[in-house]
């Protein structure tokens, strides 16, 4: 294998390429890509929503659609969107981060990609199969199980590939972080994007599980006619909703703290000033992870779990305001005093400020039980939750892909057009959610195919509707950039904000695949930053230049996947006729296949030799 | 990163199972996944403990279990967990032969402990027609003791093709942590069937 | 110059009174104009989490903008190196702390309220009524009085009663936003709510759980009316005569057609207890058809001949044969004249 291929590679052997490579930052850039596809999908679906609620016993669309797109929408965003253009991210940036030369599983890595991408294939054919599952993205019992047809099956396979996927993901990341760290990176050396994964991938391997169960429980009652949600023959359908939100809402941590971690290395950067109070926020981090397993009931506050358990929950809840609070204060007070420049990434990120208060401000709301009996399951908690979603996610991950995306792919964004999507978006954003709080307390609950005429709820909706429409020409504006970028953008340099402080700034952009020719020693919180004040250009390395050990690619996780999938096929089909059974032995054939030829046969990867580096420039 | 791969064992003192950074990121990679494990088996047990009651007038527990042969599961799971201790000893003495002969000797275990559960399973349908379908206890009782024993075909399958693969080999660095991150494995299951034992059976039969 | 002043403030005041009152939506369906125990309960806390975080979003936005408007980066100080600061415990303590003491402002009225509002021991000497949620329409059985009802729920004023909340199918949510918060109604377990109403009046009520397709059009009425009026009311209901002839002719055919299209094995009238499909009883003085149309003739009909179309997913729909205009028309005409009770939904508020 050689190292710069300059001769132009066929179609076919680029592809080939992306499917068998186990690179770390392809593999990101292919989540965040596949991420950006469903992103797209799931916005198109809450275009549609928006349509059918623009004014009121609207029908544009039949009711079972509706219910259609909101369970597509909800499912897509988080499990398809926002989730891989996150661990995309982490993927691409950590190991740089770390000074790493890779992630501690390639091969996993790899893995992990294909199921998460072929989980959002086989949820999406639903569309074309029969109809998409319909009981709402938190899919409750006894709903989902008596919901006729396929859809919900697809749910439960697309989710469940997915989600081993993510959990597989997350083991990668935690391994990576506690052993592939370079020379000199200790654990409070570590930037805050990196503690964040960390933390992360801690939530993801505590809290996938419990969804996988669910999904077990959900997919033999609907497939194999256990009675786990059947009150008929015992079962209990409060179960589900207890092990859907202990995964749930560590979820939301795992899609806000990534996200905080974005903004800690943003706000520092563009106010050439050292992150406030650095270990109070790893600190604040690990107490909203903490807290974000106990607090699960409050999303079944009016389940009727009792006046004990409610109010348990409901204090544990706003105790989550504390440390969330620090966290506000302390980018305010790394800002305070700096010089601050304000580009795309940093309009993104000053936005998250204000917005992700206004979030977490309802949130503490949310969390006084009583007002909840009236706040839950209403347009309030829509407001909410997408203020934290959109307005911290989606922000962060807008505002990473703005401050990375030089990294990622080479060449610095359109400013004017990042400014322009920015503005539009934002505006859009305000009026499409905020209002939808009042309408919640105005009467409006949640999942409303139509609201009803003179019920005070039209302009509301109205102003609601317009809203989504100025976020959907934001995307546009912001794909326009993407597609204009990557035409007639400039080449970046390592350092294109000329202020970065860690250590991914130091390797070219985008990075060899070997990310360091030399692993550079660490001497401190933002290494690269130190360096740079010691007036030297270039991080000092830790050890000679030595023949450098890489993975080989493999074409084994995608057919691995491969197999999944068609076994999903499989289980969905055989209720309608048991011949399709075969499909799960075919499909559980080619898997375990695959894993017995990964277990058996020897990979030790191969070396890029140090004559080879020696030619390559710096 | 750069590693010698001559992969001998000879020259090392170290543990062979976390020589090589591959063998650590293993060993730790299995001790995260088996954390996750943990919250997977929790989740079931919890699950198994709010319907255990809900026999929905088919059998109930305390006439389907009996002691005697959960008991003599128990002690062929433990049995085979302390014979992987003993191949992890010759593995670090590297002495690949006896590592072989008692990774032989609890596999059979596994094999034995596995009969049993099919034979308790068949029972249970055929003499009281207690299938998974029964009631919500039935669906839960198979669900979490059926899980257990999933874990158990995978560990025996995994087990028996590192046996094979490396049979004629011998102990290297390169499959050292393999065998390593087997028997960790093979402990868990065995801690989980205790709490099975514990909660499922002597709890379902007092109760 | 000064009463055109003085016009212009009127007016403004006005609108922005209008505004305001616009914004709290429409009476008897907002939770932010409570006229019950519970709404009121949770609009206390409401106002005092909202005096709490809008005080801790002017102070976050107050440093906010000293931050943007002093801190940008000025002409000319391209290569300024601001000052590492790595932190200042003092600040971080302060930050810690005061959120703490404002957490426990919130916790504390918060839970004395949950307690209160879970209170059930003045249910032995209240109404009962033990409600089910259907796929799409929502059930009353009034305990110990043989009363059955469906869609409008009738309530004395200034009285706790307590609801005793089920599902027969699957999940859905019982909310009357003006009067109390929602409870889930759950399949395997009865969730038990009082409701106390300030005010005379029709009340909104909403399914707030997703339940199908017709989740949104599940609504049904709370009739809250005085003590004499709803003694009264049980009365009358107390006392129907489910085999009752009619007077004029239409609606003796359609009493004939709702008995020979078997009507009756889902629809009850009276206090039997077959609830596979809403109990008819008083459904002269019902408050809507279906849940969601006008109480009309021509709704009536309009619903029997293609309920599909009206309320997707819903459990009529080709349970009966279909209906031609006019034996639609004869039922409607017996099901409206169905009056068995002087306490209608227009007593409430009189």
């Amino acid at each position: 294998m050689s190292l710069a291929s300059t001769q132009k590679k066929s179609f076919g052997a680029v592809l080939w390429d992306y499917l068998t490579t186990v690179d770390h930052k392809k593999l990101g850039n292919m989540y965040i890509v596949a991420g950006a596809f469903f992103f797209i999908l799931g916005g198109i679906e809450a275009l549609v929503i928006r349509i059918q609620l623009m004014k009121p016993e609207n029908d544009f669309i039949s009711a079972g659609l509706y219910n259609e797109m909101i369970t597509m929408h909800g499912t897509t965003m988080i499990f398809f969107a926002a989730m891989p253009i996150l661990l995309g991210l982490m993927n691409a940036i950590m190991p740089l981060q770390i000074g790493a030369r890779d992630v501690a599983f390639p091969f996993l890595n790899s893995l992990g990609f294909w199921l998460f991408l072929f989980g959002g294939i086989m949820l999406n054919l639903s569309w074309f199969l029969g109809g998409a599952p319909d009981a709402g993205w938190t899919a409750y019992t006894p709903l989902s199980t008596q919901s006729p047809g396929h859809g919900v099956d697809f749910y439960v396979m697309g989710l469940q590939l997915s989600g081993a996927g993510t959990l597989i993901g997350g083991i990668n990341f935690l391994v990576t972080i506690v052993t592939m760290r370079g020379p000199g990176m200790t654990y409070m050396r570590m930037p805050l994007f990196t503690w964040t994964t960390f933390i992360a991938s801690i939530l993801i391997l505590f809290a996938f599980p419990a969804l996988t169960v669910g999904l077990f429980l959900l997919m033999f009652d609907r497939m194999f006619g256990s009675a786990f949600f059947d009150v008929a023959l015992g079962g209990n359908s409060i179960i589900w909703q207890h092990l859907f939100w202990i995964f749930g809402h560590p979820e939301v941590y795992i899609l806000i703290l990534p996200a905080f971690g974005i903004f800690s290395e943003i706000f520092p950067v563009f106010s050439k000033k050292r992150l406030f109070g650095y270990s109070s926020m790893v600190f604040a981090t690990f107490m909203i992870a903490f807290l974000g397993f106990m607090v699960w009931a409050h999303h079944m506050l009016t389940v009727g779990l009792g006046p004990v358990a409610n109010s348990i929950f409901a204090v544990a809840t706003m105790a989550i305001a504390v440390p969330t609070g620090i966290k506000i204060f302390n980018w305010l007070a790394t800002m305070w005093g700096g010089s601050i420049r304000i580009n795309s990434a940093m309009l993104w990120s000053l936005a998250f400020i204000p917005s992700f208060t206004i979030g977490g401000m309802t949130g503490v709301m949310l969390a006084t039980a009583t007002a909840d009996y009236q706040y839950h399951d209403t347009y309030f908690v829509i407001g909410h939750f997408h203020y934290v979603i959109v307005g911290g996610t989606l922000f962060g991950i807008l505002a990473g892909l703005h401050y990375w995306w030089p990294k990622l792919f080479g060449k610095v964004l359109h400013e004017g057009m990042g400014k322009i999507a920015f503005w539009i978006f934002f505006i859009g954003f305000h009026l499409t959610f905020f209002v939808q709080h009042f309408l919640g307390l105005m009467g409006m609950p949640r999942r409303y195919w139509v609201f009803l005429e003179n019920q005070g709820l039209d302009t509301g909706n109205l102003v609601s509707t317009i809203g989504a429409f100025l976020m959907t020409i934001g995307t546009i504006i912001f794909i326009i950039n993407i597609v204009y970028t990557s035409i007639k953008g400039e080449k970046a340099s390592a350092d294109p904000w000329g202020t970065g402080r860690t250590l991914e700034w130091a390797v070219s952009s985008p990075p060899p695949e070997y990310n360091f020719k030399k692993l550079p020693l660490v001497r401190g919180l933002d290494a690269y930053w130190i360096e740079k004040m010691d007036g030297n250009d270039k991080m000092t390395p830790a050890e000679p230049l030595v023949d450098i050990h890489m993975p080989n690619g493999s074409i084994l996780p995608v057919t691995m996947t491969i197999g999944f999938f068609i076994a999903s096929f499989g289980f969905i089909y055989q209720v309608d006729n048991k011949s399709w059974l075969a499909l799960v032995f075919i499909g559980f054939a080619i898997a375990l296949g695959s894993m017995l030829i990964r277990s058996l046969k020897d990979d030790h990867g191969y070396h890029i030799h140090k004559e080879d580096l020696e030619r390559e420039a710096d | 990163m750069s590693q010698d791969h001559s992969l001998n064992l000879k020259n090392s003192h170290e543990d062979p199972a976390k020589a090589t950074m591959e063998g650590k990121n293993k060993f730790l990679g299995l001790w995260f996944f088996l954390g996750g494990e943990t919250v997977l088996f929790a989740s079931f047990f919890a699950t198994y403990l709010s319907l255990r009651e809900s026999t929905a007038g088919g059998p109930t527990s305390q006439e389907l279990f009996g002691l005697e042969l959960v008991f003599i599961m128990t002690v062929l799971l433990l049995t085979s967990s302390l014979t992987s201790v003993y191949a992890i000893y010759h593995m670090k003495n590297n002495n690949f032969k006896k590592m072989q002969l008692w990774f032989g000797i609890t596999a059979l275990l596994g094999i034995a402990f596995l009969a049993c559960e099919i034979y308790e399973f068949a029972h249970y349908i055929i003499e009281y027609e207690f299938t998974f379908r029964s009631s919500a206890f039935g669906s839960a009782f198979y669900t979490l003791v059926g899980f257990h024993g999933g874990h158990v075909v995978f560990g025996l399958s995994w087990l028996i093709s590192l046996m094979v693969r490396n049979a004629k080999r011998g102990l290297s660095l390169y499959n050292a942590p393999k065998y390593n991150t087997f028997a960790i494995y093979w402990h868990f299951i065995d801690v989980v069937w205790v709490f099975i034992f514990t909660v499922v059976y002597l709890m379902g039969m007092v109760s | 110059m000064s009463r055109w002043m003085g016009k212009l403030k009127v007016f403004v005041l006005l609108s922005f009174a209008a505004l305001v009152l616009s914004a709290c939506g429409k009476e008897n369906l907002t939770a932010l104009d409570p006229k019950g125990y519970g709404a009121q309960d949770a609009m206390n806390i409401m106002v005092l989490s909202i005096i709490v975080m809008v005080s801790v979003f002017i102070i976050v936005m107050l440093i906010y903008t000293i931050v943007l408007i002093r801190f940008r980066q000025k002409k000319g100080q391209e290569d300024y190196i601001p000052k590492q600061v790595e932190g200042n415990h003092t600040l971080e303590i302060v930050w810690t702390a005061i959120p703490i003491l404002l957490v426990l402002v919130l916790a504390v009225p918060t839970v004395i309220s949950v307690f209160d509002l879970a209170d059930t021991t003045e249910a032995s000497s209240s109404v009962n009524v033990e409600v089910t949620g259907n796929q799409y329409w929502w059930h009353f059985n009034y305990e110990g009085e043989e009363i059955q009802t469906s869609q409008d729920l009738y309530i004395p004023v200034n009285q706790k009663v307590y609801l005793d909340i089920q599902s027969s199918d699957v999940i859905h949510s019982f909310w009357v936003p003006t009067i109390s918060g929602k409870i889930d109604a759950n399949p395997e377990n009865v969730n038990t709510m009082f409701i106390e109403a300030y005010e005379e009046g029709v009340y909104w009520g909403k399914c707030a759980e997703l339940c199908g397709p017709s989740h949104s059009l599940m609504d049904f009425k709370v009739v809250v009316v005085s003590q004499e009026e709803f003694d009264a009311w049980v009365e009358d209901m107390k006392n129907v005569d489910a085999e009752e002839v009619p007077q004029d002719a239409v609606a003796q055919e359609g009493k004939e057609l709702f008995e020979a299209n078997n009507c009756m094995a889902c629809h009850a009238i009276g206090s039997s207890p077959v609830a596979t499909g809403p109990n008819l009883t008083n459904y002269a003085n019902r408050t809507s058809i279906a849940g969601i149309l006008e109480p009309s003739k021509e709704n009536m009909v309009e619903w029997l001949m293609d309920p599909e179309s009206i309320k997707p997913g819903n459990k009529m729909t080709g349970n009966y044969p279909s209906l031609s205009e006019d034996e639609a028309s004869s039922i409607a005409e017996y099901l409206m004249q169905l009056d068995h009770s002087e306490t209608t939904p227009d007593s409430a508020g009189n």
